[in-house]
């Protein structure tokens, strides 16, 4: 029998009550916020419980929210229970001044690149992580380029002309 | 002279007598640029430690500055060897957020398409599985072959590798009959030639010896770093994005799920054939099912979406509102949700997965691509660590490491 | 008993077969000499005989195995051997995005090659940076190093790749011996920072 997105919600919030905020069900799809300190809590309780047995981790990213003052950034989570065939969305949110979250890397191997790109793309520290360097970008720039106050074009070129590409 | 690419040699690697070697970006041509340090005992792997990112073309970012429309070209460059599949994947997504419903003729076309660079992409990764024991035969065979699959495309959409295939809801012209016919033409020659090419590989024992008990991944560690697709496959976990949840009409079709037992080299050859084989017999129901539409039904090649689909040009010239949708959709005026939508479809490499925040503005908020290859590109430390340098180099072309994705 | 003639009793010459053959330069024939120029022999010598280094990161790499491929040969036009060490090599085919990461590595392959060697930037993202233009991609592999010949497109057909390879041999046919010593080669360099 397939798992149902009420089913998750109760055994969630029987567990960890009322600091599980922001529920959400979209295109079919639960999705939920926990404070930052109880990440692991939630996905260790995530991985081992019988009923839920969300083993395997689909997706791990980042998103910036300049608008959420005290808040700006947001780890996602997409987690996937392969046998009943169930997907739950999990996020975290974590201020601009100390972006620490801790690691999944202990618990999904999985994690330990997507949290790499992650800290590349928007300065995230992942506390605990074995070897939080950048992944996709030169290893000496010194900005995280996906924050929303960043331009696309690299603004040194002078082979292009701004008026002349409609940006 | 190399100052600019920093090589650290590895911790105690003077005092153990073991020898570094870089295995730089600049492969021999077909693999693709990443790099990979690795220290040796001899011919053993003791470590090594992979670098990507050598093609990281800041996709999520551009994303953020393009309509919904013209993000297509760039999923296209994602995994350039079957990109249909990517095509396909970003135009369901953004059906799913528009709430846009296909009819069953596109469902259907658009399955011929996807099985097809399906196809087209495990014919790369085999036949360069075989370039790298040795066997050069197999690879120029085949690629006489993708030119069948290519013609198809260009039939269809007009170009033969980043194909910017379909638009959202459908497609952008009905196919036409020498596409049929040239499908007609691929079903026929095609299958003697993919039994020639197993028969060249399948039992011989240069390539068995070679490929069988290297680089093996037990399923566990598999579903540990999230492995999907094949890699996942050849392991013994039979998670298909097709199947586990059906788009595009998959559910109306009758194909098995091929699975290995070890995870090694062998097996992921073997179950990448096998799927040719299972996308060669979905493909013969697909066109089955799309000639038994009759008459009108038989040129449908779009969803009736006047928001998010540009009307016909003759339309736009003589009809108000027609003109009217093709201004909103051009200038980005329609409305579309706000909201959260992840998407995912088996692509060539496993489940390719497109998470997509929307404001309700022309452009995403932000897009995020779930990569297979740069997930399960992790484990190969933990694959090679210990076995020759020779069986690393067969593992990293079994394994369909395509840069394009990795760096996204 | 000599065995009857069964074949190529009918055909006269080579032009029958509908093969192109290398025009032969212009010079001095005699009973069983022939005098010409050195660079026109040498121009013909190595237009035929490149030994192209794929230097392929992206899409236009597969484009680049379909050109070497048996329906588009590239084979037929000498550049048969393909190799990967910059060493032996006299063509450097860079096809794909170079990100900004990879500009050294590139700069390093083209130092390493010996003179003369010539650079061939195929596809819009090698010629200038393509549909990227974003902080990671650098702008043309002309920022690094100096290229000959661009082919345009995204990617290329195969029957334009052939024409680019073409291209650089009428470069290589009608080179001049002296060029790679002259001060305008130096200064090119020089712009480039390669002593």
């Amino acid at each position: 029998m397939p798992l149902a997105n009420d089913v998750v919600k109760a055994k969630l919030l029987d567990q960890f009550g009322e600091v599980l905020t922001e529920w959400d069900e979209q295109y079919g799809m639960l999705s939920f916020t926990a404070p930052r300190e109880l990440n692991l809590k939630v996905l260790n309780f995530l991985y081992d419980s019988n009923e839920l047995s969300f083993k395997f981790l689909t997706d791990l990213t980042g998103v910036h929210y300049p608008d959420r003052k005290g808040e700006e950034f947001c780890v996602v989570y997409h987690l996937h229970n392969l046998v009943e065939n169930a997907r739950v969305r999990f996020k975290v949110y974590a201020p601009v001044e100390t972006p620490d979250i801790y690691t999944a890397s202990g618990l999904f191997s999985g994690a330990n690149w997507m949290e790499r790109e992650t800290y590349d793309f928007y300065g995230i520290n992942f506390v605990g992580h074995p070897n939080l360097k950048r992944v996709l970008n030169v290893d000496e720039m010194d900005y995280f380029p996906m924050r929303k106050e960043f331009p696309l074009e690299d603004q040194t070129r002078v082979d292009k002309d701004d008026e002349m590409f409609g940006r | 002279m190399s100052d600019h690419i920093n090589i650290k040699l590895p911790e105690g690697s003077i005092e153990k007598q073991t020898t570094t070697l870089n295995l730089g970006p600049t492969h021999p041509a077909t693999h693709g640029v990443f790099q990979n340090i690795l220290e040796l005992d001899g011919e053993r792997i003791i470590k090594t430690e992979s670098t990507v990112g050598y093609i990281h073309r800041a996709f999520e970012k551009i994303a953020e500055r393009r309509p919904l429309y013209q993000i297509t070209t760039l999923t296209d460059r994602l995994n350039y060897c079957s990109s249909p599949i990517n095509n396909m994947g970003w135009h369901l997504t953004c059906e799913k957020l528009l709430g846009v419903k296909t009819p069953k003729r596109v469902d259907y076309l658009r399955v011929i398409i996807m099985e097809l660079a399906r196809i087209s992409d495990h014919l790369i990764c085999n036949s360069i599985v075989g370039v790298d024991t040795g066997a050069y035969t197999g690879f120029l065979y085949v690629m006489q072959y993708r030119e069948l699959i290519y013609e198809i495309y260009e039939e269809v959409c007009g170009s033969r590798l980043t194909t910017n295939m379909g638009r959202i809801g459908g497609f952008e012209r009905n196919f036409s009959d020498t596409a049929f016919l040239k499908l007609e033409k691929f079903l026929a020659e095609y299958p003697k030639v993919q039994q020639e090419l197993e028969d060249l590989f399948a039992r011989n024992r240069i390539f068995v010896e070679r490929t069988k008990g290297t680089g093996a991944i037990s399923a566990e560690r598999a579903l540990n770093y999230s492995f999907t697709g094949p890699n996942l496959r050849a392991a013994g976990v039979d998670y298909d994005v097709r199947v586990h949840s059906p788009y595009s009409s998959y559910e109306d079709f009758d194909f098995i799920i091929p699975v290995g037992t070890s995870g090694d080299n062998y097996d992921r050859f073997m179950v990448r054939n096998s799927e040719i084989w299972e996308s060669l017999s979905i493909i013969r129901q697909a066109y089955q099912k799309v000639q038994n539409f009759k008459g009108a039904e038989a040129d449908v090649y779009h969803a009736d979406a006047p928001e998010y689909y540009l009307p016909e040009k003759g339309d736009v010239y003589t009809k108000m509102e027609a003109l009217i949708w093709h201004f909103k959709i051009v200038m980005g005026e329609t409305e579309s949700p706000s909201g959260e939508v992840y998407m995912s479809v088996e692509g060539g490499n496993g489940e390719l997965g497109f998470y997509l925040i929307s404001d309700g503005g022309r452009t995403p908020y932000r897009l995020h691509f779930r990569r297979p290859c740069f997930i399960y590109y992790q484990a190969y430390e933990e694959i090679v660590r210990g076995s020759m340098l020779s069986d690393a180099i067969i593992t990293l072309s079994s394994m369909n490491l395509i840069a394009g994705e990795m760096d996204a | 008993m000599a065995r009857p003639v069964r074949f190529n009793i009918l055909q006269k010459s080579t032009q029958d077969w509908g093969i192109n053959q290398v025009d032969m330069p212009e010079g001095h024939t005699g009973e069983g000499f022939f005098a010409t120029s050195l660079d026109k022999v040498v121009g013909l010598a190595r237009k035929n005989s490149m030994w192209p280094l794929p230097f392929a990161t992206s899409c236009c790499g597969i484009e680049f195995m379909a050109t070497m491929g048996s329906h588009y040969d590239l084979a037929r036009f000498g550049a048969e051997r393909v190799g990967f060490s910059p060493r032996q090599c006299d063509l450097l085919m860079v096809m794909g995005t170079i990100a900004k990461k990879m500009g050294p590595v590139v700069k390093q392959v083209y130092l390493q090659m010996a003179e003369p060697r010539w650079v061939m930037a195929v596809g819009a993202c090698a010629s200038s940076g393509g549909i990227f233009d974003t902080y990671s991609v650098l702008q043309g592999i002309d920022q690094v190093v100096p290229v000959d010949v661009y082919v345009p497109g995204c990617p290329p057909r195969p029957e334009a790749i052939l024409d680019g390879f073409m291209k650089i041999q009428d470069l290589v046919h009608n080179e001049s011996l002296r060029r790679r010593n002259g001060p305008k080669y130096k200064a090119l360099l020089e712009s480039y920072g390669i002593q």
